[in-house]
């Protein structure tokens, strides 16, 4: 054990090196540049308010708030699955010529779409505040949802990481189950329409709309989370990240002979 | 993780002991690959032949037993023809494959001039791969601050330094990577026939600093299939073939037995 902490310590330098990369290189040669981390969301926001807000949620002026943190917290899943996903065989000619912890690119994607989520509150912010959403003691909670699917979100990683590897396959079967989640997480509907309709057991199996479910309770409803979806959210990420950091463990050492 | 390999300390694990004077102890080390005649990459196939019990590889040893060992400020070369399992116990030794069997342990510093600039990114400058390569190698921050203008400087590369690397010549891409990986002073030093980089000013230059790496009595593992640059430059020899070692010794004696291999 000490030896995995003297190792991660060793390449702590390059985790952050990694991180820095990819957020530099995903926005280099753009004019606005690290901004689109702010315009994206707001654009996609607009765009989902004017959609999705005349019909499903009449009346709601603070509706657009709903659907950005719903959004925030799940393009933040999807992004850092899909890039953790890749980020092994994406690294290949590395890996097969240089010693580094091989679990660094996995967590460095992560990380990388963590901070430029965490940039892209400050429109969330911002858009709270104009449209008057009152803030409560509940907000500090707001970190404790963030951190669960942060965890959440890298053992699914570590397992897609190495699943890919062996099988190309699991990348589109991803790119279909996110989007199921996506529907699944009610980024863009109130959740009482899909109760009423007899189908809100589907919320009961999605630990990303938990998240999501925490968080607007913390920041836009101003009351006190779940405990049930707080127990659920965090036994599910404990477990993911353990099968994730164990089955990563176990096959890292044939990644070589087959990327 | 790396059950029975160890980088970078002299501790030894597993019951593996090393003596004082030990820098690379190789021990029963094998090397595994499995080639399969068509690689099972999809989930489709793998189902299908898990149900029919086909999953068979052919199984292929790049090394085999090998022992040796280099005792701190030996140079040992390593001979063999193509296909020998030379480049596979290279990168067993620094790590980057982990051995199927056996053990090896490295004590101190390790620069493995393999692959240089194999931790480039091609969209970032000179500049800013300096850093990226140098985290990979294992360099701190705080190091590469300092050591910086030192590396610009050998490299030759000057104002280029803030262009992207997608831009640069091959020749200006290895001076950078050899710039950065012998920026240290390592204590065991992994060749591959890389004593060839760039032009020729340059590569009088990098001949000239490893030349002065030797001097100060670093500890050498040097692969080549040229039989001339091993007796020129090393002091000890092993030869390989077919994944076998069957031959250690002085250079002059693994030399007469390589000459009359190849002859």
């Amino acid at each position: 054990m000490k030896r995995y902490i003297k190792n991660f310590a060793k390449y702590k330098f390059l985790l952050i090196e990694l991180v820095k990369k990819n957020i530099k290189l995903k926005y280099r040669r753009s004019y606005l540049g690290i901004l689109w981390t702010l315009i994206e969301p707001l654009l996609t926001m607009m765009v989902l308010t004017f959609i999705f807000g005349s019909f499903l949620a009449r009346g709601d002026a603070q509706f657009p708030v709903y659907v950005l943190s719903g959004r925030l917290l799940y393009s933040f899943f999807s992004n850092s699955t899909k890039a953790a996903l890749k980020s092994v065989s994406g690294n290949a000619s590395m890996i097969k010529k240089v010693y580094v912890p091989k679990y660094m690119y996995v967590i460095s994607a992560v990380l990388s779409n963590f901070v430029t989520f965490l940039i892209s509150l400050v429109v969330l912010l911002g858009v709270s505040i104009v449209l008057r959403v009152k803030p409560t003691v509940y907000l500090t909670g707001a970190v404790v949802p963030l951190i669960i699917l942060f965890v959440m979100t890298l053992g699914i990683g570590l397992i897609l990481a190495t699943l890919s590897v062996f099988f190309r396959d699991v990348e589109y079967i991803w790119s279909v189950l996110t989007m199921l989640i996506m529907y699944a997480s009610a980024i863009f509907y109130p959740v009482e329409r899909v109760v009423k309709g007899g189908n809100g057991w589907v919320f009961d199996m999605n630990p990303v709309y938990m998240c999501i479910a925490n968080f607007r309770n913390c920041v836009l409803y101003g009351i006190p989370m779940s405990s049930q979806y707080l127990l659920a959210s965090s036994a599910f990420a404990v477990v993911l990240l353990a099968v994730g950091a164990l089955l990563f463990c176990r096959q890292q050492d044939k990644f070589i002979l087959y990327v | 993780m790396y059950r029975n390999i160890r980088l970078d300390t002299g501790q030894e694990r597993n019951g593996t002991s090393v003596k004082e004077n030990v820098a690379v102890k190789v021990k029963d080390v094998g090397m595994r690959f499995n080639l399969s005649q068509e690689r099972v990459d999809n989930l489709k196939e793998y189902v299908i032949r898990l149900v029919k019990h086909d999953l068979r590889f052919d199984e292929f040893w790049a090394l085999r037993e090998i022992n040796f060992e280099i005792k701190k400020g030996e140079r040992l070369g390593v001979l063999g023809l193509n296909g020998s399992g030379k480049s596979t116990l290279l990168k067993v030794v620094s790590g980057v494959l982990k051995p199927t069997t056996g053990t090896v342990v490295t004590k101190g510093k390790v620069a493995p001039l393999l692959e240089l600039g194999a931790g480039f990114d091609k969209d970032y400058t000179g500049r800013e791969n300096i850093y990226l390569y140098g985290a990979v190698l294992g360099y701190t921050r705080e190091f590469l601050d300092e050591r910086f203008d030192e590396i610009v400087d050998f490299s030759g590369l000057g104002e280029f330094i803030d262009v992207p690397i997608k831009n640069y010549s091959s020749g200006m891409k290895s001076r950078l990577g050899f710039s950065i990986a012998t920026v240290v002073e390592p204590d065991i030093l992994i060749l591959d026939e890389v004593l060839s980089v760039g032009d020729k000013k340059f590569r009088r230059k990098s001949e000239k600093k490893i030349m002065d790496m030797f001097d100060k009595g670093v500890t050498v593992l040097f692969v080549s299939h040229t039989l001339e640059q091993v007796e020129r430059l090393c002091d000890k020899a092993i030869i390989l073939e077919g994944g076998h070692l069957v031959a250690k010794g002085p250079v002059e004696k693994v030399a007469r037995i390589y000459k009359n291999m190849t002859e």
